[in-house]
Formats: structure tokens, C-alpha cells, sequence
């Protein structure tokens, strides 16, 4: 697991996550352009993470549960997308707030990541 | 606040609108967490704990078909989010409480343990947040 990449991920999500809250507050749906683009390098980043991920369980010597890996790595993934489409299909503020919620899950996923990496050293 | 209150109530049509976005969107994020558990559980050791890991299969069926339901709308899957959502409730609160009292029951965790520990405790909040969203739109309310 690169620790870089986790902390990309975890720093992105969080101003992410920051964003969303301001737009909730401040009741402004759909979310922005610049918006979308910051969750898009998200996106990209968590592509990364997908591709060395799969590429260090392969050559790593640890004994990481690898089916629960790859499957916390697929939905850090696709989490995103899914919340951006309700949000905009929903252009509500609820609708934000399901983004808010894509967020902490891959929050949530990539904690999960690091301590099932951790747990098979 | 005015605009809210002179909103149109959320009809049983539209259980996955509104506030029911974040519950669908929270819903199906613990579908998919607890079918892949149980799947992962049930396939690759499911002699080790087969109490714990039938409750996980139960707990994902749940909430695929709470997740379903409110995706569906109209009175049949209002009804039988109802029922979902108090199976869920339930659910939690007798596991999560077994979980403490009865250790050697569970020698290894579902996603109820602990009344929902390793998820944030969000489990023991999603019954009860889903039924008061039902309550909202019940039928009888909109006459």
C-alpha cells in the first residue's frame, strides 16, 4: 500500500468533503464545474490506487486477505460516480448530501484498505 | 423556512427523492458492504462462525431489498420497506446485544455486532432513520 496515495486520497476527499458541506449550507445544487473536476482527480487518483493496488498484493509477500482488498480498492472506485450521478439527477440539497456520503465511504474504504494491508504483515 | 413548509409532502412514489436520496445512497452502500461480506465469509471459511455469517447474508438481504423498495415506491414497497426496515431494528438490537452478553456465538464479527462498532454505528441508526422517512410519506398521512 503506498502511503502516498492514501494520503492523496484521504487529502482530496476531505477538501471534498469540506466543498460539499459549504454547498449543502449554502443550499447551492447542482454542484459546480470546479466541483466536479476536483472529484474527477479524485477519481483518477483512486484509478491509480486500483492499479497499484492490484500490482503490490501481486508481488507482496504479506498475507493480505486479497479478495476484501480488491473489493474495498473496486468501491472506493465506483462509489464516487454513483454519488455524483443521484446528485445530479437529485439537484436538491439532499442531493448534495448524498455526495457527502459517496465521500466518507471512501473515507471509510480507504481505512479499511490500510488496515487490512497492515493486518497481513 | 417558509419555502419548506409549503412543499409539496413526498409521495409514497417518490420514497428515493428528497431526503430519501441520502437514505437510498446510505442503504445501498450497506447493500453492497454486507453482501460482499457475507459472500467473502460464506465462501471462504463458512464452518468458522456459521451463526455470525447466516446474520450478515440476513443483514445484506435486508437491506437489498430496503434499498430496492425505496427505489420502487408506491404502497407495495412502502409496506415492505416498513417490514425491512423493522426486521433491520430489530435485527440490530438483539445481535448487537448477543454480541456482548454471548461472545461464543459469535466468533467473528457481522455487520450488527456491537450494534454496528466496525460501521461507524451507523446500523443502529439506518432502521430508524429509514422509518421515520417512511412514517413521513405513509399512505394514511396523504389521505
Amino acid at each position: 500500500m503506498n502511503v502516498w496515495v492514501l494520503g492523496l486520497v484521504l487529502a482530496l476527499t476531505a477538501a471534498a468533503a469540506v466543498w460539499t458541506v459549504v454547498m449543502i449550507v449554502r443550499d447551492q445544487s447542482p454542484p459546480s464545474d470546479p466541483y466536479f473536476a476536483l472529484l474527477g482527480v479524485l477519481a483518477l487518483v483512486l484509478l491509480g490506487q486500483v492499479v497499484g493496488g492490484l500490482v503490490a498484493l501481486g508481488a507482496t509477500e504479506r498475507d493480505v486477505d486479497g479478495i476484501t482488498f480488491v473489493a474495498y480498492l473496486f468501491t472506493a472506485l465506483l462509489v464516487l460516480p454513483v454519488g455524483a450521478g443521484l446528485a445530479l439527477v437529485e439537484r436538491t440539497r439532499w442531493g448534495t448530501g448524498v455526495l457527502l456520503v459517496a465521500l466518507i465511504t471512501v473515507a471509510a474504504c480507504e481505512a479499511r484498505l490500510q488496515s487490512i494491508w497492515t493486518a497481513g504483515g | 423556512m417558509a419555502s419548506r413548509e409549503q412543499a409539496p409532502r413526498p409521495s409514497i412514489d417518490e420514497l428515493s427523492s428528497g431526503p430519501g436520496r441520502i437514505l437510498v445512497a446510505v442503504y445501498g452502500v450497506f447493500a453492497v458492504a454486507a453482501t460482499g461480506r457475507s459472500l467473502v465469509q460464506l465462501g471462504v471459511d463458512a464452518e468458522k462462525a456459521p451463526l455470525a455469517y447466516s446474520l450478515s447474508l440476513l443483514a445484506a438481504v435486508v437491506y437489498l431489498a430496503a434499498t430496492t423498495c425505496l427505489l420502487l415506491g408506491g404502497r407495495r414497497a412502502w409496506s415492505a420497506a416498513v417490514a425491512a426496515c423493522s426486521v433491520e431494528a430489530v435485527g440490530v438490537l438483539v445481535v448487537g446485544t448477543l454480541s456482548y452478553l454471548a461472545t461464543d456465538l459469535f466468533p467473528d464479527k457481522t455487520v450488527w455486532s456491537h450494534f454496528g462498532q466496525g460501521y461507524g454505528f451507523l446500523p443502529l441508526l439506518l432502521p430508524f432513520a429509514g422509518l421515520a422517512w417512511l412514517r413521513h410519506t405513509s399512505p394514511s398521512r396523504l389521505g
